[in-house]
C-alpha cells in the first residue's frame, strides 16, 4: 500500500487529539494511524494521560466552593480601590522578581531594612498558614500579650488597634531578631487575609516608610524611637500602605 | 450581581480544577483562587469585555508563576516513598500523573493542563502565555513526551524492584 498523501506531522497528531485539526484533514490522520502502529500507540498514550488527568483532578469542579472563595465575601472585602485597580493591573501584567526595593525619595535602603525584612518575611510566611497554632498568645489575652512581650523585648509593644482597617488581633509570639528579641503580632480580616507586624530593636533611629515585594508577599519597613517595624501581607500596596499608616499613627500617640 | 460577576463566580469551579492540579496542594490552590478572583474583582472596571473565562486563566498562571518564582531559590522537595503496592489502580494511576507532572517545567505543566484537563484552544493558551501557537505546540509535545516517559519509567522501575 503506497501513502501518496503528505505525511502526517507530529504536530498534526496533536492537534488530532486535540480537535484543533481542520475536518478534511482528519480522514488522512485516521488512515495514517491505521498504517503507523507506532504512531497509533503514541497517540492513545495521550488519551490515556488525558483520562488519568480527568481522573484525577476531574472531582475538584464538582466539589463545594470553599466559603472564603465565595464571590460575595471577596467584593465585600474593604479595599481602596484606585490603588486596588492599579496594582492589579501591574499584577497581571508586569512580573517583578525578587525583591524590589521603592525607597520613597533619593534616600538609600539602609541595611537593617533587607535583614529586618527578609526576617519578617520568612516569619510571615512560616505563621500566616497555620491554623491551628498561627500565635502563642491569643488575641483575647492582649493585655498579657502586651505585658509578656514588653518584658521580653525591652520596649513598649503595643498591639494596635485595626478594626477601622477591618482587622482583628488574632494574637502574637516571641520570635528570635536580628539584633535581640522580636515581638510578633498577626491581625485577620473577615475573609481571613492575614497581616502581621515585626518589630525588634534597631541601631538606625527612624527612617521613612518603605516598601517591598517578593512574590505575593508586599512588606512596608520603618524605624522609630530606636525600634524598626515591619508589617506584612498579601494584599497590594494600597491596602498595605494604609495598615502601615494606621499603624504608625497609633505607635506616634502611644510613643512606642 | 453584575453580569460580569456572575461570570466569574461561574469559573471557580473551574479555576480550582486547574489550580489544584497546577499547584498539586489543596491550600496553594485555593490562595491562588483567591489571589485570582480578588485581583478580577477589583479589576471589574478595568475589563472591557472580552473573554472573562481565558482572563481568569491568565490571570492565575502568572500568580502561579510569581510564586514559583519567589520559591525558585529553595530547594524542591519531591515525596520519597509514596508507593502503596495496595492501591487501586485508578489511585495509583492518579498518583502518576501527578508525579509527573511535577517534573515538568511550569510553562509546560501550563499548556499542557490548559489543554489537556481544562480544554483551552491552542489560540487561547498562546493568547494566556503570551507567545505563539507554534511556542504553544511544541510545549504541548514536549509535555507529552515527558509525561510519558515518566509514567513509563516509573512502571519500569516498579517492575524491575517486584
Amino acid at each position: 500500500m503506497t501513502d501518496r498523501k503528505i505525511p502526517v506531522t507530529e504536530d498534526e497528531l496533536h492537534a488530532y487529539v486535540d480537535s484543533e485539526l481542520p475536518a478534511e484533514r482528519r480522514g488522512d490522520v485516521e488512515a495514517w494511524l491505521a498504517a503507523h502502529p507506532e504512531d497509533a500507540a503514541r497517540v492513545r498514550s495521550w488519551r490515556t494521560m488525558a483520562e488519568a488527568l480527568h481522573a484525577r483532578y476531574g472531582s475538584v469542579a464538582d466539589e463545594t466552593v470553599p466559603r472564603r472563595l465565595e464571590i460575595e465575601r471577596l467584593v465585600r472585602m474593604p479595599r481602596k480601590w484606585v490603588y486596588g485597580a492599579i496594582a492589579a493591573t501591574l499584577a497581571a501584567f508586569v512580573f517583578g522578581g525578587g525583591i524590589g526595593w521603592m525607597a520613597r525619595g533619593a534616600a538609600a535602603a539602609p541595611s537593617a531594612f533587607q535583614s529586618f525584612t527578609a526576617d519578617a518575611l520568612d516569619a510571615h510566611r512560616l505563621y500566616v498558614v497555620e491554623v491551628r497554632h498561627p500565635v502563642e498568645v491569643p488575641g483575647s489575652e492582649r493585655a498579657h500579650l502586651q505585658q509578656w512581650l514588653t518584658k521580653r523585648c525591652g520596649w513598649e509593644v503595643r498591639a494596635p488597634e485595626l478594626a477601622a482597617a477591618g482587622l482583628k488581633l488574632v494574637g502574637g509570639r516571641l520570635l528570635p531578631g536580628p539584633t535581640g528579641p522580636a515581638s510578633f503580632l498577626m491581625y485577620e480580616s473577615a475573609s481571613g487575609e492575614r497581616f502581621t507586624i515585626y518589630s525588634a530593636k534597631s541601631e538606625t533611629a527612624a527612617t521613612q516608610m518603605l516598601y517591598a515585594a517578593q512574590g505575593k508577599e508586599e512588606a512596608l519597613f520603618w524605624a522609630d524611637n530606636g525600634v524598626a517595624y515591619v508589617v506584612s501581607g498579601g494584599a497590594d500596596r494600597g491596602r498595605l500602605t494604609q495598615i502601615g499608616q494606621a499603624i504608625y499613627d497609633q505607635m506616634e500617640k502611644t510613643g512606642g | 450581581m453584575t453580569a460580569f460577576r456572575q461570570s466569574v463566580e461561574a469559573m471557580i469551579p473551574a479555576l480550582r480544577r486547574y489550580a489544584r492540579a497546577l499547584a498539586r496542594d489543596a491550600d496553594i490552590a485555593d490562595d491562588l483562587v483567591q489571589d485570582t478572583l480578588v485581583r478580577a474583582l477589583r479589576s471589574e472596571r478595568l475589563f472591557l469585555g472580552g473573554d472573562v473565562r481565558s482572563w481568569l486563566y491568565t490571570i492565575l498562571t502568572n500568580l502561579n508563576k510569581n510564586r514559583r518564582r519567589s520559591l525558585a531559590r529553595r530547594p524542591q522537595f519531591m515525596p520519597l516513598l509514596d508507593n502503596n503496592p495496595d492501591a487501586s489502580g485508578t489511585e495509583a494511576e492518579g498518583r502518576d500523573i501527578a508525579r509527573a507532572l511535577s517534573t515538568l517545567v511550569e510553562e509546560q505543566r501550563a499548556v499542557l493542563l490548559l489543554v489537556m484537563l481544562e480544554g483551552l484552544s491552542y489560540r487561547e493558551v498562546a493568547d494566556i502565555q503570551g507567545v505563539p501557537i507554534g511556542t504553544v505546540m511544541s510545549r504541548l509535545a514536549r509535555a507529552r513526551a515527558h509525561v510519558k516517559a515518566e509514567i513509563e519509567g516509573e512502571r519500569a522501575t516498579l517492575r524491575r524492584v517486584k
